[in-house]
């Protein structure tokens, strides 16, 4: 698949998440828009899963560790085949699959429970640990946000993660500096991140979180290192594609209404269109 | 004695002729139930929090190093990994003292175990006043309330040793989340290998007429102490909840129809924990005059454990009083 092709359906993605998230009243946008390109690169390019078979035993396994951004995800598995698209339109409606934060069980292809932050990366270690008595090649795929590195839990994983050397576990984490009372950096500050993971062991890799030659060139070396864990620190910007709703903070858990979705799906048209016609950088 | 002991059960001969019963540790039965578990299904794995030996995880751990996760004293980890390695196929019992696991970690225990439903045990020890000397911040009288008000969690507190010992074998082998609550202080063991162990189902270990005494941990020996002190000023139901959730309705109400009095017995707060239980189950089926021994809304302190239970009334002492003084309030 080319970069363009990527860039499409990372677009097709956002638009999905936009009018989920209108229709349902609640949500968190900011994340899921930022991330949409480094989940569309993960099903639609990088991972081995298959939305057919997705118990196997020797998929991928990927973790979305801050669950909030759960649109970003269903969108995603929708788009790759694991469930019809039309279950979008039930997002935190009673009795529906798309819970508002991801429940394990309730639809295919989720690998955990979570929303409660700072406890992917240790589940994922978890899997990583088990898989290795196993003997088995799998990789696990943690993803996490920036915020959430300001609890305990992860950085006990952290610590884990190295321990152990599970150089199959690839943490990405959605470095957008913001969180819900303002930026990462005001409320508690994390840079130097790079700095502090590979005092803790672990392999650094840092891209742009919206350039796909860097996110798959990234997976990949990830995927070669051995030894040691990767991060894959992504800088991204919240809100990617819906102007209005870029950089700010503010748009991390609010949702637009109706005037705001038909404008930024109208964003995401002209988004679309730019990718189709080359001027958009990708 | 008065009390007509179960014939079903292959209860230690001890019980009834009067020789000495062994002692052990609850933690003890669980260091070699884990070997044992780990035996027979290589699915088992283990996680320690810095706390191997006191555990008694460290027989599993020597035996199978590549089955063992030392996490470090993080217990929240301890939790969430565990919950990991169920994901990836495996059963993991998770241990560490019960004042910090599952005292720090509930919301972990919450959600990436028990809504997450996956087969994880976490093992706590040192629970109650059974850390004695080490004092109130290590003596969790809080654990069974926290974990009995999960959905999903099976919740079970065995009365000795040989107990433990075959709990922790069935735990491995169901298909649920589960906390394990053990004990350091040594007791006597009245259960033997042929003891049936049923998750969920209680044991009536003596059968009487006048109260019911319902026991949570290691203090079934201590009611059948007080029964025999008793003698004939009162018959003693003796009931061993080993399991608190899922809550064996049945028994309890059966013996609660028959007697009208119900004591429970727990090194545990008396809010929320197996009196909670009971009172709560016969409030809706069956009301019934309850009497409640064990820590009321109070922190315990440093001291050796007997004393600690006996100013508790956790002995066949406070069993005494609390039957007599039952049987008066009730004339």
């Amino acid at each position: 698949m080319t970069n363009q092709e990527l860039a499409l359906y990372a677009n097709t993605i956002r638009h999905d998440i936009i009018k989920a998230l209108g229709k349902a009243g609640s949500g968190h946008p900011g994340g899921s828009l930022g991330m949409a390109d480094i989940f569309t690169a993960l099903y639609f390019s990088e991972a081995h899963v298959d939305p057919k078979n997705p118990n196997d035993p020797n998929r991928d396994r990927i973790v979305l560790s801050n669950g909030h951004i759960c649109p970003v995800l269903y969108a995603t598995l929708a788009r790759a085949g694991y469930f019809p698209l039309e279950e979008m339109q039930t997002l935190r409606v009673l009795g529906s699959k798309m819970q508002g934060h991801p429940h394990r069980g309730a639809l295919p292809g989720l690998e955990t429970t979570s929303g409660p932050l700072g406890s992917g990366l240790s589940q994922a270690a978890g899997m990583a640990l088990g898989l290795r008595m196993d003997k088995s090649a799998a990789r696990v795929f943690c993803l996490t946000s920036d915020g959430e590195h300001q609890e305990g839990n992860h950085w006990e994983a952290v610590m884990l993660a190295s321990k152990y050397k599970l150089d199959r576990l690839i943490q990405i984490m959605d470095r957008n500096y913001i969180q819900i009372d303002g930026t990462t950096e005001d409320v508690m500050p994390l840079d130097p991140v790079a700095d502090k993971y590979r005092a803790f062991g672990w392999n650094v890799i840092e891209i742009d979180g919206h350039n796909f030659t860097q996110i798959l060139e990234a997976i990949r070396s990830a995927s070669a290192h051995t030894g040691t864990p990767t991060l894959i620190n992504a800088r991204t910007i919240p809100g990617k594609g819906v102007s209005y709703m870029e950089g700010k903070f503010t748009w991390h858990g609010k949702t637009p209404n109706a005037e705001d979705t038909q404008k930024a799906l109208a964003d995401l048209d002209a988004v679309r269109d730019a990718i189709e016609n080359g001027t958009y950088v990708y | 004695m008065s009390t007509k002991l179960s014939s079903t059960l292959n209860l230690q001969h001890g019980l009834t002729d009067g020789t000495p019963l062994p002692i052990s540790a609850i933690r003890e039965g669980f260091g070699k139930g884990m070997l044992e578990a780990g035996k027979h299904d290589p699915r088992v794995v283990g996680l320690s929090a810095d706390l191997t030996e006191s555990t008694q995880m460290h027989l599993f751990a020597k035996e199978f190093p590549d089955r063992f996760v030392q996490v470090g004293v993080a217990e929240q980890n301890l939790a969430t990994v565990a919950s990991g390695l169920a994901a990836a196929g495996k059963i993991p019992f998770a241990s560490s003292f019960a004042a910090f696991s599952p005292g720090r970690n509930w919301e972990q225990i919450r959600t990436t175990i028990c809504y997450n439903n996956q087969p994880v045990k976490m093992v706590g020890s040192h629970s109650g006043l059974s850390a004695g000397p080490d004092g109130a911040t290590h003596q969790i009288l809080e654990d069974v309330a926290l974990m009995r008000v999960l959905p999903n969690m099976v919740v079970v507190v065995p009365a000795d040793a040989e107990q433990t010992r075959t709990a922790t074998l069935a735990l491995a082998q169901d298909p649920r989340p589960a906390y394990l609550r053990l004990v350091r202080e040594k007791t006597p063991v009245f259960t033997t290998p042929e003891t049936p162990f049923e998750i969920g189902k209680a044991q009536v270990i003596s059968e009487g007429s006048d109260v019911t005494i319902v026991v949570a941990g290691p203090f079934i020996v201590e009611a059948l102490k007080a029964a025999a002190q008793l003698g004939n000023l009162a018959s003693l139901e003796i009931i061993n909840m080993h399991t608190i959730s899922p809550f064996d309705h049945t028994t309890l109400i059966a013996s609660a129809q028959k007697t009208g009095r119900v004591i429970t017995i727990e090194d545990h707060q008396i809010i929320g924990g197996l009196a909670g239980a009971v009172c709560e189950s016969l409030a809706e089926h069956c009301p019934t005059p309850v009497m409640r021994l064990g820590l009321k809304n109070t922190f315990g302190e440093s001291g050796q454990v007997p004393e600690l239970w006996k100013k508790h009334n956790l002995s066949a002492e406070g069993i005494v009083a609390a039957v007599q003084a039952f049987l008066k309030r009730t004339a």
